[in-house]
């Protein structure tokens, strides 16, 4: 009994004694476990830290190019919410980028045209090297009712305001009315500016009957209206009164000595690729002479296009021709004089064309002399945004010799300038 | 002339000159005429005006949008629409403002009710940040004019057509409301069509030739590695090519997505050299004799990838 009760006691001592040892050595391989877990955690969150701040460098050192993508997840249905900060991802951006106080900026641009030549020509010489122009464009909606265009040519020789014009777009009946000066819807090449042809200069018939590089361009008012035509054919009429003053076309030396200009256009596509268009043009005003003397111009123009829709970046024709009769009248006579050129472009590719014009025209003062020219024309272009062009060209000037000529021409646009009419 | 034929002659030529001024006769029952500049949105607004407006376009499926000429056969067009619906974010700046201007309709004038930008209405994406110059190309500082290519911003533009049609036609809103559920009904079930088929490719890398797929490639799960063109607009250099060709052998891209006014010779002298395949996607609805409709653009553009993926497993 004795030793059954000592036994007891022993076991009773020795039995917790030893489970209090053995949760001793748990608990300590637990609290082990738990720290190599832990050690492992702050190591995953030490590698995860480094590659983010690697990351972050990395962003701030390469800034992002134009093109990021944001990626925002795709939002259900047609309502453009996103709730700020959402998961994290960066906003979906509805309806383009904020311009702040930019927006109501008008679109400002310049076109700087460098020219060279060389080679010989003694009855219209052009320096080696000339900053030709650089045309500033500040263009924008003025209102509801009307936009505004300004064109200002600063030269080495001087500053031009070339056009500057508002067009009245939102009358009725169709009608769409420009105030300013302007350019007059004479022909082709005379609505064209400078740095928009597709020759270095313009032709002789331009030079000889219709004011040379200026043209017609004055301070006027003008009227424009689609006129009804038969389906698929259209037919356009402007009408312009100017004040009287063109180069050496017009002049006004009273207030009633208005000159006026007339153009009915009639245009239609040929097919998808190609199309027709056909213009009259006449104009009318005083002379340098004086009051009683009237100088009146005709004119046909003609042009032919292909450019296939698929291809229209690379491949292109175009078939030009303008034909002008003038009638000057002077002291002792009346000269009528008569002048054409005609002019084919080819696009090989998107970077060049090949161009060549035939020019032929009497002089508006002295309409038995006839000058006559050609000219070959290389047009390469980097981008849409500068071009480079040479042009070989021959001259026979009418009883002053032989004019060769070879001249490049370096153009190129700064900021947005707004597109020409067609 | 006697001073009565004058006196007559000058109310004649008044009369005639008010008779011009004068509002055309409108009756109230026409149609809506709406023009797009796209055709893609013509067909988003023939979806949603159904038989309820008369429908032209400017630009075709298969034209390069940046370089449409302003013909004056578009004149005709514009003169007479209650509705000009244009992409905007200066897709069209070097041809659709002087036909605005040129037009004589003082209804589709910017500003004016019935002039429409989609591109208000969509998610856009690759805005530029930081300084944007033209060093970059042709870059559209607005952000990325492309984003018809995600059905879902074409069921806002939808919507944003149905909105401006029934103010335009208040009497025929519920009508436009119905034809907009409509389609907004089966575009959701297209889009699971679509998604379904494009998801074994989904994060398959391609390279494209513009900058034209942004929108489609973020719908589909795709992954745009590389463009053709250096920039926006510049055409390839040869160095670059030498670029693209390293980056599709190092990427393993074997898939080049075209548009279908681009030369074909240099993707395909890309293709050969990697062991890619050349695939002509179209951007726009018109860009082939199929693609009839909105829908059929994307049944089309993710068929041909589908077998294109296929091929280049």
């Amino acid at each position: 009994m004795r030793k059954s009760v000592l036994l007891c006691s022993v076991v009773l001592l020795v039995v917790p004694a030893g489970a209090s040892a053995q949760v001793q050595q748990t608990e300590k391989e637990a609290t082990e476990a738990r720290l190599r877990a832990l050690e492992e955690q702050v190591r995953a969150l030490q590698t995860l830290v480094e590659s983010l701040r690697a990351a972050a460098e990395e962003a701030k050192a390469t800034p992002p190019p134009p093109g990021a993508t944001t990626r925002p997840p795709i939002s259900g249905g047609t309502a453009p919410v996103n709730a700020p900060g959402e998961g994290g991802a960066s906003l979906p951006v509805y309806g383009g980028a904020p311009m702040g106080a930019k927006l109501l900026n008008p679109d400002i641009s310049a076109i700087g045209d460098v020219l060279g030549s060389v080679g010989k020509n003694k009855v219209r010489p052009v320096p080696l090297l000339e900053l030709h122009e650089m045309e500033v464009g500040i263009q924008a909606i003025i209102d509801p009712y009307a936009r505004g265009d300004v064109f200002i040519s600063f030269g080495e020789t001087g500053v031009n305001v070339e056009e500057a014009y508002m067009t009245f777009t939102s009358l009725p009946g169709g009608f769409v009315a420009r105030a300013g000066k302007m350019r007059a819807a004479f022909g082709q090449v005379n609505t064209i500016h400078n740095h928009a042809l597709p020759t270095i200069e313009r032709p002789l018939v331009s030079e000889n009957l219709v004011g040379g590089e200026d043209g017609i361009d004055d301070t006027g008012i003008s009227v424009t209206r689609i006129l009804p035509a038969p389906k698929g054919l259209f037919l356009e009429g402007t009408g312009q009164v100017f004040r009287g003053d063109s180069a050496d076309v017009f002049t006004s030396s009273r207030r009633r000595d208005a000159s006026v200009v007339g153009h009915l256009r009639a245009f239609r596509d040929l097919t998808d690729s190609t199309n027709l268009d056909l213009g009259f043009s006449y104009a009318r005003g005083h002379n340098d002479l004086g009051d009683p003397f009237i100088t009146q111009l005709f004119a046909i123009d003609t042009t032919y296009r292909w450019r296939p829709l698929r291809r229209a970046i690379y491949k292109s024709f175009l078939f030009r021709n303008e034909f002008v009769w003038s009638h000057r009248e002077q002291v002792a006579n009346l000269q009528r004089a008569f002048g054409l050129y005609s002019f084919a472009e080819y696009r090989l590719n998107r970077r060049w064309t090949v161009a060549g014009r035939f020019d032929r025209s009497g002089r508006s003062r002295f309409s038995s002399l006839t000058d006559t020219g050609f000219s070959t024309i290389l047009t390469y272009w980097p981008s849409e945004f500068a071009q480079i062009r040479g042009q070989y060209r021959y001259t026979r000037y009418a009883q002053q010799g032989d004019a060769n000529e070879l001249r490049f021409q370096f153009l190129y646009v700064l900021g947005a300038h707004g597109a020409h009419p067609f | 002339m006697s001073r009565s034929r004058i006196r007559k002659a000058g109310i004649i030529s008044l009369v005639a000159l008010i008779a011009a001024l004068l509002p055309l006769p409108f009756p109230a029952a026409s149609k809506l005429r709406v023009v797009g500049s796209t055709q893609d949105l013509a067909a988003l607004a023939q979806e949603v005006g159904g038989d309820r407006v008369e429908v032209d376009f400017i630009g075709r499926g298969y034209q390069d949008p940046h370089f449409v000429e302003p013909k004056p056969s578009f004149l005709l067009l514009l003169r007479h629409a209650d509705l000009l619906i244009s992409v905007g974010l200066q897709l069209e700046i070097g041809w659709l403002p002087p036909l605005i201007t040129q037009c004589g309709n003082p209804r589709i004038q910017v500003g004016a009710p019935g002039n429409l930008e989609a591109g208000q209405f969509a998610e856009i994406l690759e805005i530029p940040t930081g300084v944007v110059t033209r060093a970059m190309g042709d870059v559209h500082p607005l952000g990325n004019p492309h984003f018809w290519l995600d059905p879902e911003n074409g069921l806002r533009i939808a919507k944003g057509i149905e909105g401006k049609l029934s103010e335009l036609r208040p009497a025929d809103a519920a009508y436009f409301a119905q034809r907009y559920e409509d389609f907004a009904k089966r575009l959701k079930e297209a889009e699971r069509r679509w998604d379904g088929q494009m998801k074994p490719f989904r994060g398959r890398k391609v390279v494209t030739y513009h900058r034209s797929w942004p929108n489609f490639a973020k719908s589909f799960g795709l992954d745009v590695v590389g463009y053709i063109e250096p920039r926006p607009g510049i055409p390839p250099t040869p160095s670059h090519v030498v670029e693209i060709i390293n980056q599709m052998r190092r990427d393993k891209v074997k898939v080049i997505l075209v548009e279908p006014y681009f030369d074909l010779k240099t993707p395909q002298s890309i293709a050969r050299e990697t062991g890619g395949q050349v695939v002509v996607l179209m951007p726009s609805v018109g860009g082939d004799k199929p693609i009839t409709d909105y829908f059929k653009l994307f049944d089309y553009d993710i068929g041909l990838l589908v077998r294109a993926f296929q091929a280049t497993q």
